[in-house]
């Protein structure tokens, strides 16, 4: 037997002893994602557990080194262990931005020390972080942020106020761009702070969304003290940092576009299917059908783009350009899917609150994709970006 | 499997586009064009052509070939599409071999493979009656004749009929006739429209066989084919060619959606060029925000449709069982984005646009004829939705 199906085998013999039944079937609603964190409040024991076991494992990380908590598996052994835990139907053990989003620039541009001393705790979802980019004065024009860190000799002083912070009042790390430098030119007055929101001075408000949730935060810095050990780079260079983690995040972003393999989630077609009934061996309704397929004709063409890219970056090609046409797409396609459902759905895809609507869902998810084309970079700014670096247009002065 | 193309292929891209720019530039057509010339294409071109292995990329070496695929083709149609390059690698080859290797007797495929792969025999495939693609729609009938058969209607629209030494005609042996398949829905594949079609190889040259040439918005070659008692030899199994049809189809429409792409590529290039160099309002017209972002949406349709043209190819080559998905999937994409990338050329060049002399009128001529071949975007798009079961 070759090294992979013995691995396999003991993956699948682990997985099937140490996943507990209860996550071993699809999540009803949000509530139910594991996040960790200090103060997290786990939804049952199994979910404790299983975040345990998997944490123990280094698989809730498992490409990254063993050192920093990962489970040092080679991408064939990922993609075997993803699929085994696919074919048993196991959750995912832990949902979280710092895996996400910190993770990779920390691993890029952090110190040795930095990434022992966090990335661990990112790996066993004990310490849960949060994103400090935008602010009230500055979101898509990010470099013109004004949040200050002012060097006190042993620490940094930290003022402002941030926004948007997604589950900035559940976090217990943020992740942090502030200016260092108000003198020099906007992307060259920027640093990459990291530091606890526990924190004297740090304080926040949650904002109620169009969706009901409330996910995301305003966020107030008050005379913070920042030790100078959390600064990640070098001082002044942090804008390479936050566009390296922007880049993740984008990619990230596009993949709700494509249709994830093996999904159990019921899929658009079987709900229109159910909800818009068959005739003559047709969707019974010409005018949605046309629709529907030019969608899974997108759908499908961006899913294979997905694909050939990441083919293409296998075979050594720079993700770079490709990055913003993912996120543009990847998060407009996603929208439409969500309008579609709503379309199929009727009047029942719009239900609010109550069982019969499974506390309204389906309208919940349809209002939150809207800012699939909001988060991360709007939509125009993407195309901003592909036409002066891919199409290399000329920019205006 | 990868979805990149292999060392190999990459060099054959190079090669083939580096071949069209130099010896088949947008000029070669326009010559053609203001010339009238009969053929269509250049014969020399095209003996060079075949001297490169171009006419037997998927044919195996028995037959002539280079044993390669189709994503071989697709390669060289991409880069025949960027010049708007004419010759017979549509019709003789994506067309005519592809039929005539799916369903030709080993004598047969002797016959004609070998002569098709040294650029000396031109083939086609007389499918349509109409202006639109309906497949399923043959009311040309073929009546058993001693040994041979005996074939009369009219076919339209038969690209490279013209010239085609050998024309492989869809007729019918039994089943319904136009009227029947009309009721029972839009190309329905197992309607009784399809039941009873057979494949012929007719000579041009025989008695019966009146061919006239059909002159198109985009400069290339199209015939019609009225056939009166002319005498067809069968290829295949009578009364029952409509999956090889299907299939041909399907090669053919892989193949055109990779002209298609390398057609959008070079006007779309040419006109980020124009962004570029014109200037109004004192500035260069690139930019304004409200081109940059329009130029920025075809880049992204563009790359969607290299994802799709490969994925088809590629299907076809591994005769991966959803290859027919894939090739209305290709062509549904690909037509949108042509048509976007062909409308915009020309809004993006201004008054330019709309003259003869500038070049992205020719492109648009041939996007929308290449469009309407074998199927444009709603037939394919229909055809999606019940291959998907819906
Ligand atoms: C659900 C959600 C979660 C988020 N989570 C976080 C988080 O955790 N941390 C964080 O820091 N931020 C977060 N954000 C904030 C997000 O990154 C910003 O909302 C985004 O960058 C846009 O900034 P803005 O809201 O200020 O909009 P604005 O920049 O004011 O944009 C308003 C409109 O103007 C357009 N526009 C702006 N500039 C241009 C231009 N140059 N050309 C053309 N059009 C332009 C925009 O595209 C948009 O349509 C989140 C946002 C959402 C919706």
């Amino acid at each position: 037997m070759d090294e992979l199906e013995q691995f396999r085998q003991e993956t699948r013999a682990w997985l099937e002893a140490n996943c507990p039944a209860s996550m071993r079937v699809p999540m009803k609603t949000e509530d139910e994602v594991c996040w960790g964190g200090r103060h997290f409040e786990f939804s049952s024991d199994d979910q404790r557990l299983w975040l345990q076991r998997m944490g123990e494992k280094g698989w809730t990380v498992p490409d990254w080194p063993v050192q920093y908590g990962g489970g040092g598996l080679d991408r064939k052994r990922v993609k075997i262990l993803h699929e085994e835990m696919r074919n048993l139907g196991c959750r995912s053990p832990l949902s979280s931005l710092g895996i996400l989003l910190l993770a990779p620039a920390m691993l890029k541009y952090a110190s040795e020390e930095q990434k022992l001393e966090h990335l661990p705790k990112i790996a066993r979802g004990e310490i849960r972080w949060c994103q400090g980019y935008s602010e009230p004065g500055s979101g898509s024009d990010l470099a013109s942020l004004s949040t200050s860190a002012v060097d006190m000799g042993d620490h940094y002083l930290v003022n402002g106020a941030k926004i948007w912070t997604s589950y900035g009042d559940k976090a217990d790390w943020i992740f942090c761009l502030v200016r260092t430098d108000p003198d020099a030119p906007k992307h060259e007055g920027i640093s990459f702070l990291l530091f606890d929101m526990e924190s004297e001075g740090v304080s926040t408000a949650p904002i109620r969304l169009i969706s009901g949730a409330s996910p995301f935060c305003q966020t107030f810095f008050d005379n913070v003290k920042v030790p100078k050990a959390n600064l990640v780079g070098e001082l002044n260079k942090g804008w390479t940092i936050a566009k390296h983690l922007l880049q993740h995040e984008r990619s990230s972003a596009a993949s709700l576009g494509a249709t994830a393999p093996g999904s159990r989630k019921q899929s658009l077609q079987e709900m229109a299917v159910d909800a818009i009934g068959m005739k003559d061996g047709k969707l019974d309704d010409p005018i949605f059908r046309q629709k529907l397929a030019r969608f899974h004709v997108r759908e499908q063409a961006f899913t294979l783009t997905m694909q050939r890219v990441g083919d293409e970056m296998k075979a050594g090609a720079d993700p770079g350009p490709a990055s913003s046409l993912l996120k543009y797409y990847g998060s407009e396609t996603n929208k439409e899917r969500r309008e579609l459902m709503i379309a199929a759905g009727g009047l029942d895809a719009l239900g609010w609150e109550g069982e019969e609507f499974e506390e309204g869902r389906l309208a919940r998810s349809w209002l939150r994709s809207k800012a699939n084309s909001i988060e991360g970079g709007t939509s125009e700014i993407q195309l901003n970006i592909i036409a002066k670096r891919v199409l290399g247009l000329p920019q205006a002065d | 499997m990868a979805l990149v193309l292999n060392e190999e292929q990459h060099l054959l891209k190079s090669s083939a586009e580096a071949f069209f720019r130099e010896r088949a530039p947008v000029t070669a057509l326009r010559a053609l064009r203001d010339t009238a010339d009969p053929t269509g294409f250049s014969r020399d071109l095209w003996r060079e052509m075949a001297a490169m292995g171009w006419a037997g990329t998927f044919l195996p070496e028995e037959y002539g070939g280079i044993g390669c695929g189709y994503t071989e083709l697709g390669v060289v149609m991409q880069a025949a599409g960027r010049t708007l390059a004419a010759s017979p690698l549509f019709a003789t080859v994506a067309l005519g071999a592809s039929a005539v290797l799916l369903a030709g007797s080993a004598e047969q495929k002797e016959r004609l493979l070998p002569a098709v792969a040294a650029g000396e025999t031109l083939l086609t495939v007389a499918l349509q009656e109409g202006p639109h693609h309906r497949p399923e729609r043959v009311a040309t009938s073929a009546v058993a004749n001693g040994e041979g058969y005996m074939l009369s209607g009219a076919k339209t629209y038969v690209p490279d009929g013209h010239v085609a030494d050998v024309i492989v005609v869809v007729a019918r042996t039994a089943g319904a006739g136009d009227e029947e398949s009309a009721t029972s829905g839009e190309g329905a594949g197992d309607s009784a429209g399809t039941a009873g079609l057979s494949l012929f190889l007719v000579d041009r040259e025989a008695a019966g066989v009146m061919i006239e040439r059909r002159s198109m918005a985009d400069s290339r070659n199209m015939a019609e084919v009225r056939l009166d008692g002319a005498t067809g030899e069968l290829l295949g199994t009578a009364g029952e060619a409509w999956p090889v049809i299907d299939t041909v189809i399907d090669r053919a429409n892989a193949v055109l959606a990779a002209e298609m792409l390398g057609s959008a590529q070079a006007a779309f290039e040419r006109t980020m060029e124009y962004l570029k160099t014109r200037e109004q309002f004192g500035a260069l017209i690139g930019t304004f925000q409200a081109l940059q972002h329009r130029a920025a949406q075809m880049f992204c349709e563009i790359e969607l449709s290299k994802s799709v043209v490969l994925k088809a190819l590629e299907a076809i080559d591994a005769d991966a069982p959803d290859a027919a998905l894939c090739a209305s999937l290709a062509k549904v994409q690909v037509s949108d984005m042509l048509r976007l990338v062909s409308d915009e050329a020309i809004q993006m060049h201004g008054g330019i646009g709309m003259t003869d002399e500038e070049d992205v009128g020719l492109y648009l001529k041939r996007a929308r004829v290449a469009q309407q071949m074998l199927g444009d975007e709603n037939c394919h798009l229909d055809r999606y939705a019940r291959l998907r079961g819906y």
